[in-house]
Formats: C-alpha cells, structure tokens, sequence
C-alpha cells in the first residue's frame, strides 16, 4: 500500500470496500515503526487507532461516515488530547497529561478521522529545525542530515514519509509553511480566527494559528472545512461564514492577479528558489495570470516586530509553567522562589529560556514603549503593506524559506541566523492573513523547493485554487 | 491632627461582583464549596486554556461607573498583569491598564458637619481575583483556587481625601451604591469589599504631594479609619522627628493596631502589563449604555432627599431608611400601605422601623428581606392606633406577636381581645370606683399636689387591663378631679 497517496485518491476505493481504513492505519504504523529514526512522533496511539478504525469501516460500509472518514492524521503534541500526555516538546510537561480535548481534535473526531498519534516538535514551538525538542530533533526524511523545518517539523514528516494521510501543526511565524516547503508537501497557516486555538497550548496568542499538512492541496482543503469555524470559547475565532474549499477549487487561473513582492528577492535567497518561483511565474501567465510587482516596504522590519511581539507574549503564556500546580517540579527547593526557578530553570530549553528572557526584557518598565509599543506600530504598517498590496492583487506568490533544507546543527550556534530563516513566513502572521506552502520541484540536491502564497484574510479559498493549480504543473 | 500637616489619600476599592459565574469561565461564584470545587481547565489555568468574556460584569460596571458619573470608555482592553504566585494559576492576572471601561467620576460625599466633599473617580476597572493559599501546620502550603476568576472592579479614587473621615464616608458611599446596584453584597469582614489606602502628607498650604505609603489589608470600616489615622501619625511623627517617609507597601495588623511594612519601592513588582491577546477589545454601543442607564436603581442620595420630600421625614430618619435598599424599600411599602397618609402616620411608620424594626432585626441576625413582620402588616398595625383600636402601648405587644408568628395584626388583637375601649361611660364608671376608694389620694390632689394625677391614670388602666384608651382616661380624670 502507497502511504503517501491522497486521500483524493483513495477514499473511493475505501466506499468501494477495496481498502479499508484498518489496513491503512496498519501500513502507516508499519511505517512508522521502519522510520523511527526519523524522530517524528512523541506517542503513537496504535491500538486505539486500530479499534477507531475499525469502527470507521463500519460507518463507511453503512454510509453513516463523516467526511474525514479513511483518513488517518497525526497532531502536533502542543494540541490537548484528553487523557493522552501533551508535552509541546518540553521536559515541564515530559508527563503531562491534558484533561479536555482541544476544539479541533473534537472536529477531527466528529468528522471520523483517525488520530494515530502526537508528533514531535520544537519546544512550545519555538523553533524553525525541529532541533529545540526536548525529545530530540525530528530528521528530514530524504536525508537525515538535515532539518525538517520547523517548529511542526513532526507533523511534517509525519505526513512527508508517508505515517499519516494528513496532519495538524500550528504557524506561529511559519512552523507549517516552512517545514512543508522543506520536505515537499502542502502546508497551510490559515487566517489568525479561522480555526479555534481553544486547546493550542499557546506560543504566542496573537500569532498562533492551527493548520493542516497533506500531500495534496485538495487534502489541505478536506481537514481546513472541517477544522474551520467559530467556536465560542476562543474569543478571538472569527464569525465569519466558512465557504466550501473544494469547490473553490477550479483548476483556472485565468484572470487571477498575483503579486510578487520586489523586497523578497534579495541576495539572501538562493539562486535556485528564485528559479524555481521564475518558472512558476512564466506558467501562470501562460494561463491567464497577471502577475504584477508589488511593494512592502516595512519588510526589513519584520523579523525585528516578530520577535520583540511574540517574545513578550511568550513570556507571559509560559509563565503557568511554574510547578505549582502540574508539569514539572524540580526537588529540593528550600522556597518558594527556589521552586520557581530550579523548576524553570530545569524544564525549559534554552531556545525558551532565551525567548522567555527577551519577552520578559521587552515588556519591562522603561522599555516598553520603546519595543512593545514600537513593534505593534510596526505591526501595523507591515498589516498596511498587505492590504494596501490586496488592493491591487488577490493574492502574492513568494518564496518560503531563503533555502532548500538545511543541516542539522548548522544554524543551533547562532539564533539570529536561525531567525532569520522566517524572514519570508513571519509576515503573515504579523499581518494575520492566511498563506499556504506548495512543492515547486528540487533544488541540485534533490531537495524540495516550496513557494508560498498569501491572501487576503479568510480568503484561503483563492490560496488554495492557485496552490492546487501549481501543485499540478509541478514537474 | 497635627494642624501644620495635611494629609492626602486616595483608596482604592476592590468589589466582588455578584454574577453567577466567573468572569471568564462557566464556573459557578458560589461561596462555600470544597476546596478546588468550582473549577474547570479554564480558571485552573491549564496549558492551552482560553477566557471568554462573562457580558454580566461589564453590566455591572456600567452601572457603577455611570452611578458613579464616570465617562464610559466605548472600547476598551484588557491587559494582563505579570507576576509569580501559587494562587495565581495563569501567572498573570487578567485586569485592565491602559484604557479601563470606567473614567473621570465622581462622588459628593457628605460628612458628619453637613459638608459635601467632592471626590474624584480617576477609574473603575475589571480583573479577576486569585485564589488563597491555606497553610495547614501539618501537610504543607496548599492552593484553594475556587475564588480565581471571581469578577472584581477596582473603584480607584482620586488622592482628593484628607482625613479618615472623609475616607471613611466615601467607602460607606461606596458599598451604598454597589449595594443598591445589587452588584456587590458589599460585606468588607468576607472580602467582598477590600479596600488599599495610599496615603501622604505635606505641610497645609502647600501643593506637593509627600511621598505616599500603600496601606493594604483593610478588612473593616473602623479599620479603615484606625490604619489611616495611625499612618498619618506615623508620617507626621517622622517627619517631625528628622526623618522622611519611605515609599512602601505596609500591611495592617488590626489585631496590634500597627502598620507592618510588606515591601518596599526596589522591591516593588514589575507586572509588566500588556493587551491580553487572548480577548477581543470590550466594545460598549451607545444604545448598551442608555439600556443600563435606563434601568439603573434610584441611587440612594436621591432616594433620601426623595424621602424627605414626599414623606416630610426629618433628614435624620431618611437617612438610616435609605442606608440600605431594601429597608428603603420596607419603609415605602409600608407607607403606601398607611390608611390615612400624612406627615404624621409616616413619622410613625419610621419610629417603628427605625426602633422595632432594625432592633428585631438585629437581634435575629436575619435580613430585612427575611423579616417576619411584613411592611403590609406594620402599616396595618400603625393604621389601627391612628384608628384608635389599639394604644401605642398594646401595639408593642401586638408587633411582638406578629414577630414571633408572622399574624397579621388585626387577627391577633382580635384573639387576644386586645380592642381598646373608648367607651366613655364604662371608663367613667371604672374612674369613679378609683375616685372612690382613694379619697385620701384625691384630698392631696386638690391640695396641688398633681404628680399623684399620674397614678389615678395607672389605676385606672391596670383596672381596664390597659385596654381603655389613655386620652379618654386622662380627660375624665382631669374633669373629675379638677372641679
């Protein structure tokens, strides 16, 4: 059995009775157990998997099935699974057990997807390699040399090595586009409101969005519809009507105005990417598209935004990780204070510890104004350079990421190399407006180029009809 | 007070709001649980948590912040404020900063010598409280977390006080008002009603503040007059003495009636404040406003002046008739009930509730609401002596009958043949009896010796078993022995 063919492909022959979602979930897990070096998953559900699927075929063969029916999802281990243990990759919360389902894994269930498991990841996903877990970095699958991308690099390669149909992670700055495009799948942060946070253990709250990883864009598309939509107990999810995906998707791209970015094509970016996004160009105006310059101008000042916002938020979500009342406690503590920070000092990794103390630096008294009220001006304008560019264009066509996959360690010594890394996903995320992250070919060593594209918010709809368009001109 | 000095103080006011659910989860506010009872993963604090917004409290602040003529902020937001504590599950405590949905009030404030004060409100803000620690000799420190997440405003004045008096007319203003509002039972001994002084002061006739002094834990109304009276003395003393106040956070210990300091200024948090992420800005329409506005209480300054107006009550009366709603609201009931209204039933009606009323209640530590004797029935009972059925003497015994059954008063004077009698020729008879037996009484009487008037009427109405009516029984004795 194919592991990594779409559900698109395979969900006919599963209403047939040619296949069934238990063997399905036995060849991913048999997978998975020959690429445990990979480092993907956290915990694998394999007999709960089996005996949901099991379930599954019966609704499938009675007609009574969901729409995620067959397919077979891992999430990443910053989503609350009721009862499971939920680590987001930090030994504070190495045993960790969540006590309420978080809004999309009670969407996945109800549609009748099968969870085999939680997947590794960056430290409360902070990251952009996959090298910041606790539990050690997830590998790239064509060469385990090299990182995944981050900070959903388990996700990633969950559904890159073909252990899963699909999967969940979640885009901070990138943690789903940017592994996507380094493993060669589709990635997609929808638009900041779209999809419920309601048990994401947060990162950075105003940035944070879930978002699925498939093979296939028109996969991307079936877990988007179901995990969409408001949902009361997360204040900031949008009510906003949530269109049918699928059928935005026409295989047309004629008239489609795309804009492209004059900033993101600096020295900075690899020769072959800019190639690979040029040829893609040449395609989508032979079809039809216009593709247009476009400028935004506060780029330079989007990474510098990104991490004094984030940070700041960072520091305050991470502060209930202090041992008093679950997760991690460190012995021996003769007081209070003691308790707090041997247990701190010991649970948390130092990409956190780096990013909590810069949080911590930003909102302080004296400096506030100078980097947490400057950064959310910034903000602003980087959100008024998008809108401002959407006048002209329905959505932008950028690179991903400023290379093809990188080594592993390559990078750990110097953070602001690591950083910078997310200069081409961050904005999106300021700017909370949806991108996606399509394969565009390989690069001299075969690894995988991914392009991303931008919309306007809770216009994932158009993102995902070009990026289906180009994910079949993909050569 | 020493004159030379004046003393300048601001409060700040924490009230618990009595909304029946958290302010950002579903758990329930009800006081009394098991430790840890009213939780859910939200107001625990669990990873990945969310809060949701409870729309009653930002009715509730509406309310007081337009009863306490504040500008309402049409978009407000809040913040969180950072800091470490076992009872603070989240590691910060969601509350308002920059931008609080309540500003520029004010209150004028009677004082004891007739004087109004005018206090300003510099705002009035929403957070949640955090839960309590209970330190048991014998296990360790634990965590009770049922009170985290309880909705409370913070009412933070103006320093425009000067002496513990005013400070403490304007608290009583205050719990007055969340009492009427119904948004805060307003009990300072449980915590409902918390209260921080800041206090400093300066030579008198001088515009610069001194350095100031947080007072925290101030748990009573006389607490509140006792610290800050013991602060300022304190400030002055030193000042006095050579020295300069420190500016720090003191606890008050009413037990040894002193000023413990908690922490001083280097030690001070920083809550390093930002916009809470996590929620929506608070977004309050003009028509949200007019709506609360609308259905906002009689408040009690205008109910008393009300009292006074409508009912000729001397201020005094009104006063403690409007002290707290729903005895504002016993007493006008009562006086709709009255037979025959005028200045006089209603004074009657108020000595009853001023006197037997509040005493009863008192000594049966219930609540007016709980009162057995109904507002219908007092009215009924003052009707009957303004009726001359009963004297003023039987309607005690008759409201202590209603006390203990709850009867109305008719029905008891009747079971008890309490019905006065006026009949002229029956007293007549009974005082010519008396006149009678006790001629030597009567001698000393014409004599001018009138004090002994007084126990011709005792005989007479001990002979009646106090059912003839007094004036009857004074007016016959008068002309009989006055001749």
């Amino acid at each position: 059995m194919n592991t990594r063919e779409p559900f698109d492909t395979y969900r006919s022959k599963l209403s047939s009775g040619e296949e069934t979602c238990e063997a399905r979930v036995g060849a991913y897990l048999s997978v998975l157990a020959e690429r445990q070096t990979l480092n993907a998953f956290l915990c694998v559900f394999g007999s709960e998997a089996h005996e949901q699927a099991r379930a599954i075929d019966v609704k499938i063969a009675a007609g009574t099935a969901g729409p995620l029916a067959g397919m077979v999802m891992a999430v990443k281990d910053v989503l609350c699974m009721k009862g499971t243990i939920t680590t987001c990759g930090s030994k504070i919360l190495e045993h960790h057990e969540a006590v309420y389902d978080a809004a999309v894994i009670e969407k996945l269930r109800d549609a009748d997807a099968v969870i085999i498991g939680k997947t590794n990841m960056d430290e409360f996903a902070m990251g952009s390699s996959n090298e910041n877990s606790a539990y050690g970095p997830v590998k790239h699958p064509l060469d385990e040399t090299r990182v995944p991308g981050g900070s959903s690099g388990g996700s990633c390669v969950a559904v890159a090595a073909g252990m899963a149909t699909t999967s969940l992670g979640s885009d901070t700055g990138g943690s789903i586009r940017q592994p996507a495009g380094l493993c060669g799948i589709v990635g997609m942060k929808p638009t900041y409101g779209r999809v419920s946070r309601y048990g994401l253990v947060a990162y950075a709250s105003s940035f944070d969005q879930i978002g699925p990883f498939a093979q296939t864009v028109r996969d991307c598309a079936r877990v988007l519809q179901v995990i969409a939509g408001h949902d009361e107990r997360d204040s900031t999810s949008a009510r906003v009507p949530v269109p049918d995906y699928l059928a935005a998707i026409t295989g047309s791209v004629d008239g489609v105005k795309i804009g492209v970015p004059k900033e993101y094509f600096n020295d900075a970016l690899s020769a072959e990417i800019r190639r690979a996004l040029e040829t893609k160009i040449v395609i989508l105006e032979a079809h039809g598209a216009e593709i247009i310059e476009v400028s935004l101008p506060h780029s330079e000042y989007t990474i510098a935004a990104y991490y004094i916002l984030a940070t700041a938020e960072a520091s305050s979500n991470l502060a209930r990780f202090d041992g008093a009342r679950y997760g991690f406690r460190a012995d021996g503590a003769k007081d209070l204070t003691e308790m707090y920070t041997k247990s701190r000092s010991e649970g948390f990794g130092a990409e956190v510890k780096r990013r909590i103390m810069l949080g911590t630096y930003v909102l302080s008294a004296g400096y506030y104004d100078a980097y947490y009220k400057k950064a959310q001006r910034v903000r602003r304008l980087i959100q008024n350079d998008f809108f401002e560019a959407f006048t002209k264009v329905d959505c932008l066509l950028t690179p991903i990421s400023p290379t093809t996959a990188f080594k592993l360690g390559e990078k750990m010594s110097d953070p602001l190399q690591m950083y910078l890394s997310d200069i081409y996903t961050v904005s999106a995320n300021l700017a909370g407006i949806p991108g996606i992250s399509v394969p565009a070919g390989v690069d001299a060593q075969g690894l995988p180029i991914g392009l991303q594209l931008l919309g306007k918010q809770f216009d994932e709809s158009t993102l995902l009809n070009i990026a289906d368009f180009l994910e079949r001109t993909h050569s | 007070m020493n004159g030379k000095y004046e003393a300048v103080i601001g409060l700040e006011v924490h009230a618990q709001m009595l909304t029946q659910s958290k302010a950002f989860c579903a758990c329930t506010t009800t006081f009394g649980n098991g430790p840890n009872h009213n939780t859910c993963p939200v107001c625990l604090g669990m990873p990945g948590v969310l809060p949701v917004l409870n729309r009653k409290l930002v009715e509730y602040i509406l309310a007081m912040g337009l009863a306490t003529n504040c500008s309402i902020t049409q978009r407000s937001v809040f913040a969180r404020k950072n800091y470490f504590y076992p009872d603070l599950p989240k590691g910060y405590q969601i509350s308002q900063y920059e931008d609080p949905i309540c500003q520029f009030g004010h209150l004028d404030v009677e004082l004891n010598d007739g004087t109004v004060k005018h206090i300003g409100i510099t705002r009035i803000h929403m957070e949640e409280d955090a839960g309590k620690l209970v330190h048991d000799m014998h296990v360790d420190t634990l965590v009770d977390v049922n009170r985290c997440g309880v909705p409370l405003i913070e009412i933070v004045s103006e320093p425009d006080m000067h002496t513990s008096h005013e400070a403490y007319q304007y608290l009583s203003m205050i719990k007055q008002i969340v009492t009427y509002l119904g948004i805060c039972d307003g009990n300072m001994e449980e915590g409902s009603l918390r209260c921080d002084a800041n206090v400093s002061v300066r030579l008198r006739g001088t515009d610069k503040l001194g350095t100031r002094t947080e007072v925290k834990n101030l748990n009573s109304f006389r607490n509140v007059e006792r610290a800050l009276e013991y602060e300022i003395a304190r400030q002055i003393a030193l000042i006095e003495d050579g020295g300069r106040v420190v500016q720090e956070t003191l606890i008050w210990d009413a037990d040894r009636n002193v000023a413990l300091s908690m922490r001083s200024k280097e030690e001070a948090h920083d809550y390093r404040y930002f916009p809470d992420p996590d929620l929506v800005p608070v977004v309050v329409s003009d028509a949200w406003i007019e709506r609360v506005r609308a259905e906002l209480p009689e408040l009690p300054q205008k109910r008393r002046d009300r009292f006074v107006a409508d009912f000729h009550l001397p201020k005094y009366d009104a006063d403690i008739l409007t002290l707290e709603r729903p005895l504002a609201e016993y007493y006008e009931t009562a006086a709709g009930c009255l037979s025959a209204k005028n200045p006089e039933t209603f004074k009657a009606v108020s000595n009853w509730v001023m006197t037997d009323v509040l005493r009863a209640v008192k000594e049966s530590n219930i609540t007016i609401a709980d009162f057995p004797v109904t507002p219908a029935h007092l009215s009924a009972m003052v009707n009957l002596i303004t009726e001359g059925t009963i004297s003023g003497k039987i309607a005690k015994d008759v409201f202590e009958e209603m006390l203990a059954g709850g009867e109305a008063p008719m029905a008891i004077v009747q079971r008890k043949g309490l019905v006065q009698i006026s009949d002229t020729g029956a007293i007549e008879a009974i005082i010519n009896e008396i006149l009678a037996a006790n001629a030597a009484q009567v001698e000393q009487y014409r004599a001018g010796k009138t004090q002994v008037f007084g126990f011709f009427v005792g005989a007479a109405m001990k002979a009646m078993k106090g059912k003839a009516n007094p004036n009857i029984v004074n007016a016959l004795l008068k002309k009989k022995l006055d001749v």
